[in-house]
């Protein structure tokens, strides 16, 4: 009777046994050849950036690689991880191991030093110069053929034909120095001059500007039809699926475009005012411990600030901290525009966040009265 | 005497054993996480969470959505099976097998063909455009998106019913007297209405917990459940995020409940009646 019952149940048992180890081969034949780069016993450190940067790394990796051999004789290969900032940020509160981390804001960075056990240390922002972030880029318009609609400043994103095409501030990073931007012209249109925000006598006009404020970013967000979740997914709505006269895009990504894929069929407009996006990278201290990588993560990042990086950094079109030397051909991709910073018109990222983005924050009000 | 029946077959401990782990590990436990998660908050938080303007919005999305989607298939299906199961024409066997495609299909595959074909300048929608009417990133959208992933559903559970339908009633109705919608109304839909309620709800079910597809189509102005707690969760609330699934998760289950009753009542009814 057992035996009857085993063999009749042997083949369903065999196929379960086959598709399992099928299945498992797979998946340890990708672990085998990562194995194969760490046999060589070379440094390896993970990169995780966001969207946007992988061209600049591609380049600066290899720069890093030969001068990092060059001073201590050592071998390392930088192992590049690319999506939208958040989700990044939220890989790597969930375990994956990166050494060094380059992001789109500094508020995914201290979404991981808040929502992990201490991975990275909370004076991060600290340890490096202009706020951890080696280099910037701001938000500009990037506009169909010929301008049809004719769009100049962020004051024609409301005109009443304009579809403009911007990701969910509530998903995007990048979504969110958007909307920061629109919110500072707006202020500067009422109150003149920023400097004002800063003015104890001033207070009252500052509480009408910001009221005004969030009506114009409100009115924006009624021009745009569809909410996309990333920067990315934002671009291919512009240029693939052709929707919106207008997409708001990092200079970084816009001047990319222009020159690097789609030539002649958009035109960049600069506006009036802008933000200064910065970009801010970190060490991961817990996991450069562990992994015995802190030097060379550290000195990764460093060497972001110096006259090699800065020129790598505006040959990918961000905008160098520190012009000198930089080749006036990589600069004159960067139009003069006046740009205010984050820490100047909303006191920082985390009360940034707290007021716009948060719960119960003006987003989602005006995501509540929209419909 | 143990309650254990004896049985030809043995193993009554051994399946139990097997059905009762296997349902844990893959559908109990991670619920219980869910509901222990959304404990964390206290009472007054998970009910403003829950009826939060977003959220409410969300659940009448959904279900609306959901149902009027299951509807147009319990209608539509009913007339893909009846033609599958009672003609036989060239390319049956085609057709039959496209039936299955929205099973296999990647839905964000059907998601990006949908929200292309029924856009203003797609092949149907720019058809619709002229008369005002906009399917890829409106509500309609969804509902096209949910009626896709649920079609299979209703055609597969009608067909084995609709086989088993002997032809002798039929024709005995029909000698009675009785029209054709007589014994379309009277003698087969009380047959296979089980079936059909059975279809409706498997396909409610699947247009409920649908993402892949819908976030291609739709605005994500007008987010459906599983659009929310996917941005709540990346907002990192993941408190909220539960008590969303977990309300969803009540709510569905009483529709779904709702639907086992009726279909048990017309299964007394088709026995008795």
């Amino acid at each position: 009777m057992q035996s009857h019952v085993t063999r009749s149940l042997g083949f369903p048992v065999l196929l379960v046994i086959v598709s399992l180890a099928w299945f498992a081969g797979c998946s340890s034949q990708v672990e085998k050849k990562a194995g194969d780069g760490s046999e060589k016993k070379a440094l390896t450190i993970l990169n995780v950036s966001y969207d946007p940067t992988r061209e600049l790394y591609k380049d600066y990796n290899q720069v890093f690689a030969s001068r990092w051999e060059k001073e201590t004789g050592q071998k390392v290969s930088v192992t590049q991880s690319h999506a939208g900032s958040g989700k990044q940020a939220r890989n790597v509160i969930a375990g994956l191991e990166a050494d060094v981390v380059t992001l789109a804001l500094a508020n995914d960075i201290d979404a991981i030093v808040k929502k992990s056990d201490g991975l990275i240390a909370k004076d991060w922002q600290k340890r490096l110069p202009h706020n951890s972030a080696p280099y910037t880029s701001t938000i500009i318009f990037l506009v169909r053929k010929g301008n049809p609609k004719g769009i100049k400043d962020w004051g024609d994103l409301l005109k009443q034909d304009v579809e403009i095409v911007t990701p969910d501030p509530a998903t995007s990073g990048g979504a969110c120095w958007n909307y920061l931007a629109a919110w500072g012209f707006a202020l500067k249109r009422e109150l003149g001059d920023l400097a004002k925000l800063h003015d104890p006598k001033q207070a009252d006009a500052v509480a009408k500007a910001q009221k005004k404020a969030f009506e114009f970013v409100k009115d924006m967000y009624r021009h745009v039809k569809v909410l996309d979740s990333g920067a990315r997914d934002a671009t291919l709505t512009f240029v693939k699926k052709r929707r919106g006269d207008v997409l708001l895009a990092w200079e970084n990504e816009a001047i990319f475009s222009i020159n690097d894929m789609q030539k002649g069929e958009y035109e960049i407009v600069v506006p009036s005012i802008s933000i200064r996006a910065e970009p801010s990278v970190a060490v991961v201290d817990k996991i450069v411990d562990k992994h015995g990588t802190r030097k060379v993560a550290e000195a990764y990042l460093k060497y972001l600030y110096s006259p090699e990086g800065q020129k790598l950094a505006a040959k990918h079109y961000y905008r160098p901290r520190d012009v000198k030397g930089i080749p006036a051909e990589s600069m004159k991709n960067f139009a003069t525009v006046e740009l205010f910073n984050i820490d100047d018109v909303f006191g920082g990222w985390a009360n940034a966040y707290r007021e716009h983005f948060g719960k119960g924050g003006f987003y989602e009000k005006m995501s509540k009265a929209k419909r | 005497m143990s309650l254990k029946q004896r049985s030809v077959l043995p193993g009554f401990g051994v399946t139990m054993g097997c059905t009762l782990s296997y349902l844990s590990l893959l559908v109990l436990i991670p619920l219980t996480a869910l509901f222990l998660k959304s404990a964390t908050m206290g009472w007054d938080e998970f009910w403003a969470t829950v009826t939060d303007s977003a959220a409410m919005d969300a659940y009448k999305l959904s279900f609306g959505a959901s149902l009027a989607a299951a509807t147009i298939n319990a209608f539509f299906g009913l007339i893909v099976a009846w033609t599958l199961v009672r003609y036989s024409f060239v390319g049956k066997k085609f057709v039959d097998a496209v039936v299955d495609l929205p099973f296999a299909m990647p839905t964000a595959v059907s998601g990006i063909a949908l929200a292309q074909l029924y856009s203003t300048e797609g092949w149907v929608g720019r058809w619709l455009a002229p008369y005002g009417v906009e399917i890829t990133y409106s509500r309609w959208g969804v509902m096209v998106a949910l009626t896709f992933i649920g079609l299979p559903f209703v055609v597969r559970t009608l067909q084995p019913a609709l086989e088993d339908l002997d032809m002798e009633v039929e024709e005995a109705a029909a000698s009675l007297g009785a029209t054709r919608w007589q014994t379309m109304r009277r003698v087969i839909l009380p047959t296979i209405l089980p079936a059909l309620l059975t279809g409706f709800a498997l396909a409610f079910a699947r247009a409920l917990g649908e993402y892949g597809s819908v976030i291609f189509i739709s605005s994500r102005w007008e987010k459906v459940i599983p659009m929310l707690i996917f941005t709540k969760l990346e907002q990192y609330e993941f408190a909220d995020a539960a008590a969303i699934a977990v309300v969803t998760l009540l709510a569905s289950f009483v529709v779904l409940l709702f639907i086992n009753l009726t279909q048990w009542w017309s299964r007394r009814y088709a026995a008795t009646g």
